[in-house]
């Protein structure tokens, strides 16, 4: 059967086929889609964990007890599991550990770019590297497979132009196994130092083991045409080289660790030049140079992404014929949505002039002008170390210190944070912006408002008493549509000593079922102060006279504006249909 | 065959993805080799997005480079005129005359220049009011189905392979105004309607 799948989609087949019975996971883009493809596969469960070491821990656990698991998160994610990734390649598995990491060459919608073929050689773990939909399925299966037969957890890598490109996939049938059976066995799950010396030295066993069967079955690929030119790729590169370089040989590495030292050999020794294409890091080239292998080193770019046009010129292509440019276009950067709670709450952070230190999600968007209410963005649940150790230090400037972090990431790796800052006795204001769900990412559910992956309803945390519970004596919580009233309690929480916690609490305006009716403003009242502008609202802008204007097609009547008018001059509109209604 | 190149260049929010994701299902079903590329996350939110779809026998990169698309199809002006250089001279570009003022123009950081019409026309931009043509089929957010329709009678495939496609691809609560979209859209191309 031919699906046309995303990569993503294509890995979570690629598992259920091969039997996966457990996926698990933390939302992160590029990778998000894969576990929930999987959560919506038969005969299976899927489970976002509150971080990404968790959720190898469980993935762990779930191998122990036989069972094949595909554990799903970006690049950065890893950085998160690293610890269970190292110590999981010297235990091994029982059954099948598969783990897709989803890299972001160019930062679409990341902090950094890790290149996470890296993990590989440091973690000593295998990394199969598919270059479609097709192979992502298919080396999917082959991980789970290398993974019980070498005892060892797998990553499947992919980038962005992998996980969210969809192409065509023949999917086969899911193989029905039997659970391994569980044995008793200290030595090898059991990592304290003496067991562990043991393993370590078994692991350099299990990689060479593996290197040799993949001199014959990795799923490395050789197409000789013109020996003139042989190019060594993998991953998306490949795709790029056969566009911008149809008549070059090719060795597509399929396994990037352990490095097919013998087929670069054999792949060298039958063309004429040896050139390197890979996107982000030296990984390959780094390898091949160790090997004393001498290739072109063509001038690719030492980060974001490849493309075809990148590859073509590297090999001295011109490029296509451009037409002219149309200069001076506005910049577009990415918004908070009409009706955003993150606006208001950062609207009213203005008058306490804070040093803001921030976090992971939509709201790291109130770093940009107008809003410009954000300090500090480092890692996911950063905000909080960051606020406590400018406060111990003596602080800044004597303005207040304020964190923001939004609730799936206080739960990722928050919580953490704010138990260091009441066990040392730190002080700082700590905002959780609580809009009920895990927005940016596409609106998962997450342990703060309790939907499960499956869709089932579990227990909601209660923030204000898990606060409560570390000693935290003043615990907020806030409207942040009412602007006012948020403003009032920042200027209390600001003036505390000590620790305090303002919940801002209010739903995505992506997930309220029920716009309201929009707002229009009073020409005869405006008198173009530009409060309301200062909030921005995609809805709202002024005319040639500095007055303000509402696109009635874009607001969906959060009302914040109507509370920041100070002459009442923004009023209901009735609805959008009733007046009109064009657009 | 070699590869058609199409390109879908809009703001988040405007269902470029949705547009991309039929278009790409109307080519496997042509017994096409396929590639789609989309963007999610952060981008997703009000900012630039530019999906592509490529079809051909074989198709290798899923995307495209400056001067190497066929077709761009754009769903937004500023946007149009940020990735023209995108499509090839003699490629055909095909503009929604819709502005979305970016946030920066919003505040007053910045202004969209007045003559984006006449310098894209300057281009050979085809030009279409999709949320006019929406509004009349039933609903302004069916925008993105009515670009279809315009697309469509540039490329090989059939009415009713298109009409089957939308229809099973989007609720089924607005196939009805999607169908009368797609329908709209297209005939305004073929009747010269969107001013070629």
């Amino acid at each position: 059967m031919t699906k046309l799948l995303s990569g993503n989609e294509a890995v979570a087949r690629g598992a259920w086929e091969a039997g996966a019975v457990l996926g698990v996971g933390y939302p992160g883009t590029p990778s998000t889609e894969t576990l929930q493809n999987f959560a919506g596969m038969p005969d299976v469960r899927a489970e976002w964990a509150p971080n990404e070491k968790v959720a190898l821990e469980v993935a762990s656990g779930a191998s122990m007890a036989g069972a094949r698991v595909l554990v799903a998160m970006k690049h950065v994610g890893v950085n998160v599991a690293a610890d269970p990734l190292f110590t999981q390649a010297y235990i091994g598995v029982r059954g099948g550990l598969v783990l897709l990491v989803a890299d972001d060459p160019g930062m679409h919608s990341s902090q950094n770019e890790q290149d996470s073929r890296n993990w590989g050689p440091f973690a000593r773990v295998p990394i199969l590297e598919p270059s479609d939909s097709a192979e992502a399925l298919e080396f999917t299966k082959l991980a789970f497979d290398i993974s019980e037969q070498f005892d060892i957890p797998v990553i499947v890598r992919s980038t962005t132009r992998i996980s969210h490109s969809k192409s065509l996939v023949s999917a086969g049938e899911r193989a029905e196994r039997e659970r391994i059976p569980f044995e008793t066995d200290a030595p090898k799950w059991v990592m304290m130092p003496s067991n562990a010396r043991v393993r370590r030295l078994d692991l350099d066993r299990r990689v060479a083991e593996l290197k040799t069967w993949a001199q014959e079955h990795a799923p490395d690929r050789v197409e000789y045409r013109d020996t003139s030119l042989g190019v060594i790729t993998s991953g998306i590169a490949y795709q790029y080289v056969r566009e911008a370089l149809p008549d070059a040989s090719i060795l597509k590495v399929g396994m990037s660790f352990p490095v097919p030292e013998q087929a670069i050999r054999d792949f060298a020794a039958r063309v004429d030049r040896v050139a390197v294409v890979e996107e982000a890091d030296r990984y390959l080239r780094t390898h091949i140079a160790a090997l004393g292998v001498e290739f072109d080193d063509v001038p690719l770019p030492a980060s974001g992404e490849l493309s075809p046009g990148i590859v073509a010129r590297a090999f001295g292509s011109e490029g296509d014929t451009l037409r002219g440019s149309i200069p001076g276009l506005p910049a577009r950067p990415p918004l908070m949505c009409p009706g955003c709670p993150h606006r208001g709450l950062y609207y009213a952070l203005r008058s306490v002039n804070a040093v803001v230190t921030g976090d992971i999600g939509c709201y790291t968007l109130g770093a940009l002008p107008p809003l410009s209410q954000m300090d500090s963005c480092l890692c996911m649940g950063a905000s909080i170390g960051m606020m406590h150790g400018a406060n111990v230090v003596g602080g800044i400037e004597g303005r207040p210190i304020v964190s923001v972090i939004g609730d799936s990431t206080f739960a990722h790796s928050g919580i953490t944070g704010l138990v260091n800052v009441a066990y040392n006795g730190g002080s700082g204001v700590v905002i959780i912006l609580d809009n009920r769900i895990t927005a940016m990412t596409g609106h998962q559910g997450n342990p703060l408002m309790g939907r499960t992956l499956m869709g089932e309803h579990s227990q909601e945390i209660d923030i204000e008493k898990l606060c409560s519970a570390l000693g935290i004596e003043s615990v907020r919580t806030v409207d942040p549509h009412d602007i006012d009233a948020t403003r009032i309690v920042l200027r209390e929480e600001v003036k505390r000593e000590g620790l305090s916690v303002i919940v801002s609490r209010a739903p995505c305006a992506l997930i309220v079922p029920e716009k309201e009716d929009p707002y229009a403003v009073n020409r005869e009242m405006c008198t173009a102060c530009g409060a309301c502008i200062k909030l921005g609202c995609p809805a709202i802008s002024t005319d040639d006279d500095g007055h303000a204007e509402i696109d009635i097609t874009v607001c969906v009547g959060c009302a914040q504006c109507v509370r920041v008018c100070k002459f009442d001059a923004i009023e209901s509109s009735g609805s959008a249909c009733d007046i009109g209604g064009s657009v | 065959m070699k590869p058609v190149t199409v390109m879908l260049a809009g703001v988040g929010g405007q269902g470029t993805i949705l547009a991309a994701d039929v278009l790409a299902k109307v080519a496997t079903a042509s017994g096409f080799d396929v590639k789609l590329s989309e963007v999610h996350g952060m981008a997703q939110r009000g900012g630039s997005v530019d999906t592509v779809v490529r079809y051909g026998d074989e198709v290798f990169s899923p995307i495209t480079d400056p001067g190497a698309a066929d077709h761009l199809v754009c769903f937004e002006l500023i946007e149009a005129a940020r990735r023209v250089q995108w499509v090839k001279p003699g490629g055909r570009l095909l503009v929604n005359t819709r502005t979305i003022e970016p946030l920066p123009v919003l505040i007053g950081a910045a202004k969209t220049p007045d003559d984006l019409e006449a310098r894209l026309a300057e281009e050979g931009a085809i030009f279409l009011d999709a949320e006019a043509l929406a509004c009349e089929a039933g609903s302004p957010k069916s925008a993105n189905v009515v670009l279809l329709g315009a697309l469509s009678v540039g490329l090989e495939f059939s009415e009713e392979l298109w009409q089957e496609t939308i229809g099973a691809r989007v609720p089924s609560k607005t196939i009805d105004v999607n169908l009368r979209a797609f329908e709209l859209g297209r005939r305004a191309c073929v009747e010269g309607e969107c001013m070629a």
